[in-house]
């Protein structure tokens, strides 16, 4: 055992510096605790990362923050995390949505950070629904999502006891699977009801630089407190004995050990580090969903060319079908996102016009490709997904020639000639990205079907958090490092 | 020390684990939860800060005793005093 580590103690070690990782982290160096933490990338952040290519900064995963609250707004997520990490709203630079749809053939469902706003939308295209959403919204804010011991339901049917129309229904699972179901086609109603509120009730914001912004306000307060690091390097094994997590393994070698330790990387993940579990172990609770999304640079802002959603989740007839697809891609649902169209403070605008296209994507086909095939595979794709984006926007406008006003509306024909014209950069990621970058089973971005809500694993001083402990999005992985780090490291007893 | 110490010791403490609340008028005698916006994750923190800045131990069974800022100057005051004359 040769690595520069090799001997240290510490009170707790966090595998993973994700969002997740990087609360519980914060957390415990800001009670005295000594503190490593492990990151295998070379770049902080997990599922919601950043990196640069020909010269730009693209950011991964993050659309939108959701769980958007106001200043002054009392006993939501975002402020119990600015609060319990002591950062202050201003490092976040929160800019707030300008306003996103969920869009079918034949129905459009608009919405904003006031969430009237849909209520009225669903008024007018559900005339009939609107008083059983209204109870359904009732039952959703009294519910107590975050305990740690309710009962399985299913979202579907808890839905459907509100909503007679299932297209309604349908609409309505769309950003909710795309924005965090780990399961196919339903998800446990209490998951539901975090994204449901993160969503709808609260509402979506952006950092103006992306999330890297987050990132660096995470990893700046975790530097001032003196948490310690080391990143380019993971955890290879955990030595059990017992049932107890005895010695940490690292991957250069050094032989650490912690009271605790508390893994980010996934629930199968991270019983496949132990050297009490088999290979395979946890594999009855893998994740089956994965994506690919398209990252298209646009000559000029989206609004330009009368792009003015946020974000659009479509889907292409009245049901909604969100599970592995057979194919390498399905292009029947999707996530539109335009960067560019948060109300960003002092008139701030992005220098230029991204468009990022999400859908389903079936991991073990990506991993079959052959080097070229999976080359062309992304351009075939690529091209595919923005023809989907097209039946689901606005037709481009164009301007004919420099001087004549107004912009004419190009034919639907058109748009993929326009689009194509505007294009100044593209790149894609797979399944199989996702994997290489965070380590996760099967490109699996939400993780395991089953969550670990008490965050306890096989080993009496191993825990899990992030998001297959089961908080969702940026805000609930935040919120999940805090509660595992508070519970199971700070609480009493511990 | 006085209980007016240990009660201005404890808004501080909530002055910088929730900046974002008004402490302007806080009234001794009402329960803190019943007039700022705290949860059980920021009674956590005032226990662990208390813990951190001065060496005062609060066990789970007696975090009801931090309800309001009389009772805390009650409760604490009695802890501030056996540590100065430790």
């Amino acid at each position: 055992m040769t690595g520069e580590l090799n001997g240290a103690h510490y009170d707790c070690i966090v595998i993973g510096a994700g969002m997740s990782g990087m609360a519980a982290a914060i957390r415990l160096a800001m009670f005295e605790r000594r503190v490593l933490v492990v990151e295998r990338h070379n770049a902080a952040g997990g599922l919601n990362s950043f990196y640069s290519f020909d010269g730009r900064k693209y950011d991964v995963g993050l659309h939108a923050m959701t769980n958007y609250a106001p200043p002054g707004a009392k006993g939501l997520p975002l402020i119990k995390i600015l609060r319990q990490l002591r950062l202050s709203r201003d490092d976040l630079d929160l800019a707030e949505q300008m306003g996103s749809r969920i869009a079918i053939p034949g129905y459009s469902l608009s919405f904003t950070n006031d969430f009237a706003v849909l209520e009225s939308e669903i008024e007018r295209a559900f005339p009939s629904q609107i008083d059983g959403f209204r109870r359904l919204v009732e039952h959703l804010k009294a519910f107590n999502e975050t305990a740690l011991d309710i009962q399985e339901q299913s979202a579907v049917a808890v839905l459907s006891e509100y909503l007679s129309d299932p297209i309604l229904v349908n609409m309505l699972m769309i950003p909710v699977c795309y924005y965090g179901s780990a399961r196919e086609n339903d998800l446990d109603f209490s998951q539901f009801v975090i994204l449901f509120k993160a969503l709808f009730l609260e509402g979506f914001a952006r950092p103006y630089e992306g999330v890297r912004v987050i990132i660096r306000a995470l990893m700046n307060r975790y530097r001032e407190l003196g948490g310690e690091r080391k990143m380019k390097c993971g955890v290879r094994e955990i030595i059990t004995e017992n049932g107890h997590a005895s010695r940490v393994i690292l991957d250069d070698g050094s032989e650490v050990t912690a009271d605790k330790v508390i893994s980010s990387i996934g629930y199968a993940e991270t019983l496949r580090l132990c050297s009490d579990q088999p290979g395979d172990a946890g594999r009855d609770n893998t994740g089956a969903l994965s994506f690919v999304e398209t990252i298209t640079v646009l000559k000029q802002q989206p609004s330009d060319l009368g792009w003015k959603d946020t974000i659009v989740f479509f889907n292409d007839s009245e049901t909604f079908d969100y599970r592995r697809p057979k194919n390498l891609v399905d292009d029947r649902s999707g996530v539109i996102c335009f960067p560019n169209n948060y109300r960003y403070s002092d008139g701030r605008r992005l220098e230029e016009g991204f468009l990022r296209i999400t859908a389903l994507a079936n991991y073990d086909r990506w991993a079959t490709l052959e080097d070229t095939e999976y080359q062309s595979a992304k351009q075939e794709w690529y091209e595919r997904l923005q023809r989907r984006a097209l039946d689901f926007l606005p037709p481009p406008r164009v301007r004919q020639k420099e001087h004549t006003t107004p912009p004419m509306v190009a034919h639907k024909a058109q748009a993929r000639f326009v689009l194509t014209e505007q294009t100044a950069a593209q790149d894609m990621f797979t399944p199989l990205t996702i994997t290489k970058f965070t380590g996760h089973l099967g490109g699996a971005v939400y993780g395991a079907p089953n969550k670990v809500k008490s965050g306890r694993t096989h080993l009496d001083n191993l825990y899990l958090c992030g998001t297959d402990q089961g908080f969702l999005g940026i805000t609930g992985a935040m919120l999940s490092g805090i509660s595992m780090a508070n519970l199971h490291v700070l609480g009493a007893g511990s | 020390m006085t209980k007016d110490d240990v009660k201005q010791i404890v808004l501080d403490i909530i002055a910088e684990i929730a900046p974002d609340e008004d402490l302007s008028d806080v009234k001794p005698e009402v329960r803190l939860r019943d007039q700022l916006d705290l949860d059980s994750m920021d009674f956590l923190d005032i226990v662990m800060e208390l813990r951190k800045q001065h060496g005062i131990e609060v066990p789970e069974d007696d975090y009801p005793q931090l309800a309001s800022l009389d009772s805390c100057g009650e409760y604490l005051l009695p802890k501030f005093e056996a540590k100065a004359s430790a």
